[in-house]
């Protein structure tokens, strides 16, 4: 389903600032896998993420999705086989523009944008629904623009909006890290409804281990830009917190466990 | 004084009007793009001495504007393959493309002015026939404003929209936005091309310098469209219907300078006052006059309870 083969990505070579985030990362993702990704600050994940979405180049290695090889492919061209939700809740819609006409753009993702109309009110009918879905009381606002909505609301829509065509790949980025406690539940039990009505495969991002044990049949963890830790099926139900937490001591010498981790 | 105002009056709406055009255009680049173009203050003069050179030489004066409007798009390309190509900065790519212009212009021109009369030629506007031109400008413009309403409700104009509201969701979404970036710099400017092409007619030349401070007026008449009828005006058509009225208001607030005795030499320091002031109203009503204000308020409110309370103990 995805490949990435010994992908390498410094930022800022040969200045002061020099960071490298990715160093020969491999993984394999299998179709339907719910992947979760943990691993400190600065260990590659969002790096990762984007990498497949195309956001930077790589500097070796390469990446396909399905039998195609989008390593070279710009950002725009890749997003056909993606969704993606992003930290930010202002990330993923368009503030200025209303509910519906965002939805009317993610359901065009991966399609040519001629003259047709930019939104018909038969697929008006349809967002109604999918809104309905989120028990956010959306289908009440479809002309509302979307920057009048709540993180939390913005950021149900842009999963909707990632799921409107099905994509490929579902990649979340820490998509409930800037939301309070009760929302990010709720934007959570979304996704989780989401992912498997339309058995999505999908890789998450998250600091919050419980989560990161609960959600998905496969958990890896990353560190220094590799992946080095990669469970799934039984063993992965099995995993406790502590268990999460002594491996990152592990190949950390300690530090790794920030409080943000702990506390979560 | 207030009679010679009035009499200056039906100029000012004709030249509002005209300008409108150009305002359409920067409300595309400046409001939707989120891309102050400066491309304008050249591609203007192109739009003007396009039609002229064209008129002149026996072309229809329809088929003039239409070729304005090509020649204007040609330079929005430019400055979008500036940008979007190599990497340069949105400001500067439009300086550039604005300065290169003005030996284009003199190319096409053949000197720095070349005069036009609506005696000879069958002009679509001229201020010797000011109603007449009022109306023809106002119907180009609702044409223009119903085309555009049109092309922003499609996938490609929402896919426009949708770049300069936020960019990284639209490349999300798949949409190259450099692609949008240069096709709403090349409509634009086709738009200004159009207002340079019934202002040199108006006035009945076209001269290289007739650009200069363009940019300063399209964005006076968006702002000031925008603060006085940003609230009401919610529908995108209306909008655009703001811009332009907010180049006639501009075009008035110039009378009236004009009427109190100033050189039309001190115009360009007033539009630049007009456009600072304009601009400064939204960010200042936003933002800390509003805070500070409470601010003052709740110290001053504050003290007066605890006098109160002093003299109620007392």
């Amino acid at each position: 389903m995805l490949k990435i083969e010994k992908v390498f990505k410094t930022f800022n070579p040969g200045t002061i600032n020099e960071k490298k985030a990715l160093t020969g990362v491999e993984l394999t993702l299998n179709e339907g896998d719910f992947v979760t990704v943990i691993g400190g600050n600065g260990a590659g994940k969002s790096t990762i993420l984007n990498m497949i979405a195309g956001v930077y180049p790589v500097d070796a290695g390469k990446i396909w999705i399905d039998d195609v090889e989008v390593t070279d492919l710009p950002e725009h061209k890749r997003a056909k086989y993606l969704g993606r939700v992003f930290q930010d809740p202002m990330t993923g819609t368009a503030g200025d523009m209303n509910i519906e006409e965002n939805l009317a753009i993610a359901a065009r993702r991966g399609k040519k944008r001629f003259l047709g109309w930019g939104i018909t009110n038969k697929e008006k009918e349809n967002y109604k629904e999918q809104l309905k879905m989120l028990d956010l009381g959306l289908e009440e606002r479809m002309t509302a623009k979307v920057g009048l909505l709540s993180g939390g609301q913005r950021q149900a829509l842009t999963l909707l909006m990632a799921s409107l065509k099905k994509p490929k790949l579902l990649l979340l980025d820490e998509h409930t890290a800037a939301l309070d406690p009760k929302t990010a539940k709720k934007v959570l039990d979304l996704t989780e409804e989401i992912v498997a009505r339309d058995h999505l495969t999908t890789l998450m991002i998250t600091h919050n281990m419980k989560d990161a044990i609960r959600l998905g049949n496969r958990l890896i963890m990353m560190h220094e830009g590799k992946v080095i830790y990669d469970v799934s099926g039984e063993e992965k139900k099995n995993l406790k917190v502590a268990d999460l937490l002594a491996k990152f001591e592990e190949v950390s010498g300690g530090e790794f466990a920030n409080d943000r981790m702990i506390l979560s | 004084m207030i009679s010679s105002l009035i009499n200056a009056l039906p100029g000012s709406v004709a030249q509002g009007l005209i300008w409108g055009i150009l305002a359409i255009g920067v409300y595309i680049t400046f409001k939707v793009l989120d891309y102050a173009d400066l491309t304008v203050d050249g591609s203007i003069a192109t739009g003007g001495a396009v039609a002229v050179m064209c008129i002149l030489n026996g072309t229809n004066p329809y088929i003039a504007l239409l070729l304005a409007f090509g020649a204007g798009m040609l330079a929005g390309l430019v400055t979008g393959i500036f940008h979007t190509v190599f990497g340069i900065p949105t400001i500067l790519s439009g300086i550039l493309t604005q300065l290169g212009l003005y030996s284009i212009n003199m190319r096409i021109l053949g000197k720095s002015n070349q005069a036009i009369s609506v005696d000879e030629f069958a002009l679509n506007v001229s201020l010797r026939y000011i109603p007449e031109s009022c109306i023809n400008t106002g119907i180009f413009c609702l044409v223009i404003i119903l085309l555009l309403y049109w092309f922003f409700g499609t996938e490609l104009g929402a896919a426009v929209r949708a770049t300069g509201c936020n960019e990284r969701m639209a490349k999300a979404q798949g949409i190259n936005t450099s692609a949008q970036k240069v096709l709403g710099l090349v409509l634009s400017n086709g738009l200004v091309g159009v207002s340079g092409a019934l202002y040199a007619q108006y006035q009945g030349s076209a001269d290289v310098n007739m650009g200069r401070g363009a940019i300063v007026i399209g964005l006076a008449a968006v702002i000031i469209g925008d603060v006085i009828f940003g609230k009401m005006f919610r529908n995108f058509a209306l909008r655009m219907v703001a811009s332009v009225i907010g180049a006639i208001i501009y075009f008035i607030a110039i009378a009236i300078v004009l009427q109190l005795g100033f050189s039309t030499n001190d115009l360009k320091l007033f539009s630049a006052l007009i456009v600072a002031i304009f601009l400064a109203i939204p960010y200042l009503k936003s933002k800390n006059v509003r805070k500070i204000l409470k601010k003052k308020m709740e110290k001053i409110r504050k003290r007066l309870n605890r006098r109160k309370g002093e003299k109620a103990n007392a």
